[in-house]
Protein backbone atom coordinates (compact mmCIF):
# COMPACT_ATOMS: atom_id res chain seq x y z
CA UNK A 1 0.00 0.00 0.00
CA UNK A 2 1.35 3.35 -0.93
CA UNK A 3 1.13 6.40 1.62
CA UNK A 4 -0.73 9.36 -0.40
CA UNK A 5 -0.81 11.57 2.67
CA UNK A 6 1.36 11.75 6.19
CA UNK A 7 1.02 14.01 9.16
CA UNK A 8 3.66 14.62 11.37
CA UNK A 9 4.40 16.63 14.48
CA UNK A 10 1.71 17.29 17.29
CA UNK A 11 -1.26 16.13 15.87
CA UNK A 12 -3.25 16.69 18.95
CA UNK A 13 -3.38 19.98 18.02
CA UNK A 14 -5.61 18.80 15.00
CA UNK A 15 -8.02 16.88 17.66
CA UNK A 16 -8.19 19.85 19.71
CA UNK A 17 -9.27 21.76 16.56
CA UNK A 18 -11.78 19.75 15.66
CA UNK A 19 -13.59 18.83 19.01
CA UNK A 20 -13.71 22.88 19.33
CA UNK A 21 -16.01 22.82 16.27
CA UNK A 22 -19.51 21.74 17.97
CA UNK A 23 -19.08 23.09 21.41
CA UNK A 24 -18.46 26.51 19.18
CA UNK A 25 -21.83 26.31 17.29
CA UNK A 26 -23.46 25.18 20.61
CA UNK A 27 -22.36 28.13 23.11
CA UNK A 28 -23.43 30.45 19.94
CA UNK A 29 -26.91 28.85 19.61
CA UNK A 30 -27.31 28.94 23.89
CA UNK A 31 -26.06 32.12 23.73
CA UNK A 32 -28.39 33.22 20.99
CA UNK A 33 -31.47 32.09 22.48
CA UNK A 34 -30.87 33.49 25.58
CA UNK A 35 -30.52 36.88 23.77
CA UNK A 36 -33.54 36.50 21.67
CA UNK A 37 -36.03 35.33 24.91
CA UNK A 38 -34.83 38.31 26.33
CA UNK A 39 -35.39 40.62 23.73
CA UNK A 40 -38.84 38.94 23.27
CA UNK A 41 -39.72 38.81 27.17
CA UNK A 42 -37.21 40.79 29.00
CA UNK A 43 -38.75 39.86 32.59
CA UNK A 44 -37.70 36.89 31.53
CA UNK A 45 -33.95 37.30 31.99
CA UNK A 46 -33.52 36.25 35.82
CA UNK A 47 -35.78 32.98 34.98
CA UNK A 48 -34.03 32.00 32.02
CA UNK A 49 -30.30 32.94 33.23
CA UNK A 50 -29.60 29.30 34.95
CA UNK A 51 -30.38 27.25 31.80
CA UNK A 52 -28.29 29.87 29.79
CA UNK A 53 -25.33 28.63 32.28
CA UNK A 54 -26.11 25.27 32.08
CA UNK A 55 -26.27 25.29 28.76
CA UNK A 56 -23.04 27.16 28.02
CA UNK A 57 -21.34 24.94 30.30
CA UNK A 58 -22.97 21.28 29.29
CA UNK A 59 -21.59 22.39 25.30
CA UNK A 60 -18.27 23.92 26.56
CA UNK A 61 -17.34 20.76 28.22
CA UNK A 62 -17.02 18.32 25.03
CA UNK A 63 -14.21 21.19 23.57
CA UNK A 64 -11.95 21.09 26.97
CA UNK A 65 -12.47 16.98 27.19
CA UNK A 66 -10.69 17.17 24.13
CA UNK A 67 -8.27 19.65 25.37
CA UNK A 68 -7.01 17.38 28.02
CA UNK A 69 -7.28 14.30 26.61
CA UNK A 70 -4.48 14.58 24.13
CA UNK A 71 -2.62 15.43 27.55
CA UNK A 72 -3.19 12.20 29.23
CA UNK A 73 -2.70 9.92 26.40
CA UNK A 74 1.11 11.89 26.21
CA UNK B 1 8.90 29.47 39.13
CA UNK B 2 7.44 27.46 36.15
CA UNK B 3 9.95 28.68 34.22
CA UNK B 4 12.62 26.55 35.61
CA UNK B 5 10.56 23.99 36.41
CA UNK B 6 10.10 23.57 32.36
CA UNK B 7 13.66 24.36 32.10
CA UNK B 8 14.45 21.13 33.19
CA UNK B 9 12.06 19.72 30.65
CA UNK B 10 13.53 21.03 27.60
CA UNK B 11 16.92 19.73 25.62
CA UNK B 12 19.53 22.10 27.27
CA UNK B 13 21.12 22.66 23.42
CA UNK B 14 17.63 23.37 22.03
CA UNK B 15 17.19 27.17 20.86
CA UNK B 16 13.28 26.85 20.31
CA UNK B 17 10.57 27.45 22.31
CA UNK B 18 9.68 25.19 25.33
CA UNK B 19 5.62 24.77 25.42
CA UNK B 20 5.20 23.98 29.30
CA UNK B 21 3.81 20.01 30.09
CA UNK B 22 1.76 18.19 32.13
CA UNK B 23 4.81 18.15 34.46
CA UNK B 24 3.39 21.46 35.41
CA UNK B 25 1.30 20.00 37.74
CA UNK B 26 3.41 17.73 39.60
CA UNK B 27 5.65 20.01 41.73
CA UNK B 28 8.44 18.36 43.60
CA UNK B 29 7.12 17.58 47.09
CA UNK B 30 7.71 19.47 50.22
CA UNK B 31 7.71 16.56 52.24
CA UNK B 32 6.34 13.01 52.20
CA UNK B 33 4.86 10.76 54.75
CA UNK B 34 3.93 6.96 54.22
CA UNK B 35 0.42 6.57 56.96
CA UNK B 36 -0.98 2.84 57.16
CA UNK B 37 0.94 1.95 53.70
CA UNK B 38 -0.61 4.92 51.85
CA UNK B 39 2.00 7.42 50.38
CA UNK B 40 1.21 10.89 51.13
CA UNK B 41 2.92 13.80 49.56
CA UNK B 42 2.70 17.13 50.40
CA UNK B 43 2.98 19.50 47.51
CA UNK B 44 2.50 23.17 47.39
CA UNK B 45 -0.86 22.64 45.37
CA UNK B 46 -2.01 21.39 48.87
CA UNK B 47 -0.44 24.05 51.07
CA UNK B 48 -2.47 26.25 48.28
CA UNK B 49 -5.55 24.21 48.79
CA UNK B 50 -5.02 24.72 52.81
CA UNK B 51 -4.05 27.97 52.59
CA UNK B 52 -8.00 28.74 50.12
CA UNK B 53 -9.49 26.55 52.83
CA UNK B 54 -8.57 28.74 56.01
CA UNK B 55 -9.11 31.86 54.09
CA UNK B 56 -12.70 30.96 53.26
CA UNK B 57 -13.36 29.44 56.32
CA UNK B 58 -12.01 32.87 58.27
CA UNK B 59 -14.13 35.04 56.09
CA UNK B 60 -17.75 33.22 57.03
CA UNK B 61 -16.52 32.68 60.64
CA UNK B 62 -15.43 36.55 61.29
CA UNK B 63 -18.39 37.69 59.41
CA UNK B 64 -20.75 36.02 61.74
CA UNK B 65 -18.94 35.95 64.68
CA UNK B 66 -20.46 39.37 66.51
CA UNK B 67 -23.93 39.31 64.80
CA UNK B 68 -25.89 42.69 65.35
CA UNK B 69 -29.13 43.79 64.08
CA UNK B 70 -27.89 46.31 61.61
CA UNK B 71 -24.95 44.36 59.79
CA UNK B 72 -21.04 46.03 59.70
CA UNK B 73 -19.43 46.27 56.79
CA UNK B 74 -17.56 42.55 56.98
CA UNK B 75 -21.58 40.64 58.37
CA UNK B 76 -23.35 42.36 55.56
CA UNK B 77 -20.84 40.79 52.91
CA UNK B 78 -20.91 37.71 54.78
CA UNK B 79 -24.81 37.95 54.30
CA UNK B 80 -24.97 38.73 50.98
CA UNK B 81 -22.57 35.78 49.88
CA UNK B 82 -24.96 33.13 51.63
CA UNK B 83 -28.00 34.74 50.58
CA UNK B 84 -27.05 35.25 47.06
CA UNK B 85 -26.62 30.81 47.10
CA UNK B 86 -29.49 30.19 49.46
CA UNK B 87 -32.05 32.90 46.94
CA UNK B 88 -30.02 32.52 43.66
CA UNK B 89 -29.40 29.02 43.57
CA UNK B 90 -31.27 26.56 46.33
CA UNK B 91 -34.43 28.56 46.36
CA UNK B 92 -34.24 29.25 42.52
CA UNK B 93 -33.79 26.15 41.42
CA UNK B 94 -34.90 23.53 43.94
CA UNK B 95 -38.26 25.47 45.14
CA UNK B 96 -39.01 25.93 48.90
CA UNK B 97 -37.64 22.21 49.47
CA UNK B 98 -34.04 23.48 48.71
CA UNK B 99 -33.50 25.55 51.45
CA UNK B 100 -32.62 22.41 53.28
CA UNK B 101 -29.34 22.26 50.89
CA UNK B 102 -28.35 25.69 51.29
CA UNK B 103 -25.64 24.95 53.19
CA UNK B 104 -24.39 22.74 51.40
CA UNK B 105 -24.65 24.71 47.94
CA UNK B 106 -22.87 27.54 49.89
CA UNK B 107 -19.84 24.99 51.39
CA UNK B 108 -19.36 23.71 47.96
CA UNK B 109 -19.39 26.93 45.91
CA UNK B 110 -17.12 29.12 48.15
CA UNK B 111 -15.18 26.01 48.45
CA UNK B 112 -14.96 25.79 45.31
CA UNK B 113 -14.49 29.69 44.40
CA UNK B 114 -11.42 29.89 46.83
CA UNK B 115 -9.66 27.11 45.58
CA UNK B 116 -10.18 28.45 41.51
CA UNK B 117 -9.32 31.93 42.57
CA UNK B 118 -5.75 30.82 43.49
CA UNK B 119 -5.02 30.16 40.52
CA UNK B 120 -4.49 33.95 39.75
CA UNK B 121 -3.45 34.98 43.17
CA UNK B 122 0.06 36.17 41.97
CA UNK B 123 2.99 33.63 44.10
CA UNK B 124 0.42 30.57 44.57
CA UNK B 125 -0.51 30.99 40.97
CA UNK B 126 -2.28 27.21 40.59
CA UNK B 127 -5.37 26.59 41.42
CA UNK B 128 -5.70 22.94 43.23
CA UNK B 129 -8.95 22.53 41.42
CA UNK B 130 -6.68 21.64 38.11
CA UNK B 131 -5.72 18.39 39.73
CA UNK B 132 -8.49 16.13 39.13
CA UNK B 133 -8.24 14.81 42.96
CA UNK B 134 -10.26 17.26 44.54
CA UNK B 135 -13.03 17.98 41.53
CA UNK B 136 -13.13 14.28 41.99
CA UNK B 137 -14.13 14.35 45.61
CA UNK B 138 -16.44 17.19 45.59
CA UNK B 139 -18.15 14.78 42.43
CA UNK B 140 -18.55 12.05 44.67
CA UNK B 141 -19.86 13.53 47.44
CA UNK B 142 -22.49 15.58 45.20
CA UNK B 143 -23.30 12.09 43.77
CA UNK B 144 -23.80 10.40 47.07
CA UNK B 145 -25.63 13.02 48.39
CA UNK B 146 -28.49 13.27 45.10
CA UNK B 147 -28.88 9.41 45.39
CA UNK B 148 -28.90 9.11 48.89
CA UNK B 149 -31.75 11.82 49.21
CA UNK B 150 -33.37 10.51 46.18
CA UNK B 151 -33.68 7.10 48.21
CA UNK B 152 -34.79 8.86 50.91
CA UNK B 153 -37.48 10.75 49.60
CA UNK B 154 -38.63 8.14 47.41
CA UNK B 155 -37.59 4.93 47.92
CA UNK B 156 -35.35 2.64 46.58
CA UNK B 157 -37.60 0.91 44.07
CA UNK B 158 -39.05 3.95 43.04
CA UNK B 159 -36.43 6.27 42.43
CA UNK B 160 -34.28 3.87 40.75
CA UNK B 161 -37.46 3.33 38.24
CA UNK B 162 -37.70 6.91 37.66
CA UNK B 163 -34.52 6.87 36.31
CA UNK B 164 -34.41 3.76 34.18
CA UNK B 165 -37.86 4.15 33.19
CA UNK B 166 -39.25 7.74 32.91
CA UNK B 167 -42.80 8.45 31.96
CA UNK B 168 -44.51 9.56 29.32
CA UNK B 169 -42.78 7.82 26.64
CA UNK B 170 -44.07 5.04 24.59
CA UNK B 171 -43.08 1.74 26.15
CA UNK B 172 -41.52 0.65 22.72
CA UNK B 173 -38.69 3.70 22.99
CA UNK B 174 -37.60 1.87 26.48
CA UNK B 175 -35.38 -0.31 24.62
CA UNK B 176 -33.18 3.00 23.14
CA UNK B 177 -34.07 5.62 26.84
CA UNK B 178 -33.46 2.92 29.77
CA UNK B 179 -29.52 2.53 28.56
CA UNK B 180 -28.92 6.06 28.07
CA UNK B 181 -30.63 7.34 31.27
CA UNK B 182 -29.00 5.04 33.44
CA UNK B 183 -25.69 5.82 31.93
CA UNK B 184 -26.25 9.84 32.33
CA UNK B 185 -27.87 9.71 35.68
CA UNK B 186 -25.37 7.24 37.44
CA UNK B 187 -22.44 7.35 35.55
CA UNK B 188 -22.19 10.52 33.23
CA UNK B 189 -23.28 13.25 35.44
CA UNK B 190 -20.20 12.45 38.47
CA UNK B 191 -17.89 12.05 35.86
CA UNK B 192 -18.56 15.62 33.40
CA UNK B 193 -19.37 17.35 36.90
CA UNK B 194 -15.57 16.33 37.89
CA UNK B 195 -14.16 16.57 34.56
CA UNK B 196 -15.70 20.16 33.84
CA UNK B 197 -14.06 21.58 36.67
CA UNK B 198 -10.90 20.07 36.27
CA UNK B 199 -10.55 20.81 32.74
CA UNK B 200 -11.27 24.27 32.74
CA UNK B 201 -8.99 24.85 35.83
CA UNK B 202 -6.49 22.70 33.88
CA UNK B 203 -6.68 24.43 30.59
CA UNK B 204 -6.90 27.68 32.06
CA UNK B 205 -3.31 27.32 34.10
CA UNK B 206 -1.80 26.38 31.22
CA UNK B 207 -3.01 29.34 29.28
CA UNK B 208 -1.23 31.80 31.48
CA UNK B 209 1.48 29.59 31.52
CA UNK B 210 2.04 29.67 27.65
CA UNK B 211 1.77 33.93 27.82
CA UNK B 212 3.89 34.24 30.80
CA UNK B 213 6.80 31.98 29.17
CA UNK B 214 5.99 33.86 25.52
CA UNK B 215 6.99 36.74 27.36
CA UNK B 216 10.05 35.44 28.96
CA UNK B 217 11.16 33.66 25.42
CA UNK B 218 10.20 36.92 23.22
CA UNK B 219 12.87 38.88 25.03
CA UNK B 220 15.65 36.26 25.63
CA UNK B 221 15.52 35.45 21.86
CA UNK B 222 17.58 38.35 20.32
CA UNK B 223 16.19 39.30 17.46
CA UNK B 224 13.58 41.71 15.81
CA UNK B 225 10.99 39.49 17.93
CA UNK B 226 11.39 41.05 20.90
CA UNK B 227 8.59 43.69 19.65
CA UNK B 228 6.20 40.81 19.93
CA UNK B 229 6.97 40.38 23.81
CA UNK B 230 4.73 43.44 25.01
CA UNK B 231 1.71 41.25 22.79
CA UNK B 232 2.58 38.52 25.22
CA UNK B 233 2.73 40.17 28.36
CA UNK B 234 -0.70 42.22 27.66
CA UNK B 235 -2.10 38.40 26.42
CA UNK B 236 -1.42 37.19 29.74
CA UNK B 237 -2.58 40.20 32.05
CA UNK B 238 -5.74 39.84 29.80
CA UNK B 239 -6.21 36.24 30.22
CA UNK B 240 -6.05 36.58 33.80
CA UNK B 241 -8.99 38.56 34.24
CA UNK B 242 -10.89 36.22 31.93
CA UNK B 243 -9.63 33.39 34.20
CA UNK B 244 -10.95 35.40 37.19
CA UNK B 245 -14.50 34.89 35.20
CA UNK B 246 -13.83 31.31 34.08
CA UNK B 247 -13.09 30.27 37.80
CA UNK B 248 -16.49 31.90 39.22
CA UNK B 249 -18.48 30.39 36.61
CA UNK B 250 -17.04 27.20 36.89
CA UNK B 251 -18.36 27.20 40.59
CA UNK B 252 -21.50 28.75 39.82
CA UNK B 253 -21.69 25.90 37.31
CA UNK B 254 -20.57 22.99 39.53
CA UNK B 255 -23.34 24.55 42.43
CA UNK B 256 -26.43 24.72 39.75
CA UNK B 257 -25.91 21.35 38.54
CA UNK B 258 -25.78 19.92 42.06
CA UNK B 259 -29.09 22.43 43.04
CA UNK B 260 -30.48 20.77 39.57
CA UNK B 261 -29.75 17.29 40.48
CA UNK B 262 -30.59 17.44 43.59
CA UNK B 263 -33.98 18.91 42.40
CA UNK B 264 -34.14 15.90 40.11
CA UNK B 265 -33.62 13.50 42.74
CA UNK B 266 -36.24 15.02 45.23
CA UNK B 267 -39.35 15.36 42.46
CA UNK B 268 -41.80 12.21 42.67
CA UNK B 269 -42.05 9.85 39.37
CA UNK B 270 -45.00 10.70 38.13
Amino acid sequence: MSVLAEINGSIETLGYGLSAIGPGIGVGIVFAAYIQATARQPESAGLTRTYLFLGFALSEALALIGFVVPFILN
Amino acid sequence: MSATILAANCPPDDPGFCSPTVNEFFPKPLTEFSLLGVDFEITRITVISWLATAAILAFFVLSVRRPQLVPRKLQWMGEAAYSFVRDGIAREVIGREGLRFAPYLAAVFFFIVANNVMGIIPFAQISPNAKIALPAVLAGVTYLLFNWVGIRSQGVGPYFKGIAFPPGVPKAMYVLITPIEIASTLIFRPLTLAIRLFANMFAGHLLLVIFALGTVYLLQVGNFSIIFAPVSFVMAIIMTFFELLVQILQAYVFTVLTATYLAGALEEAH
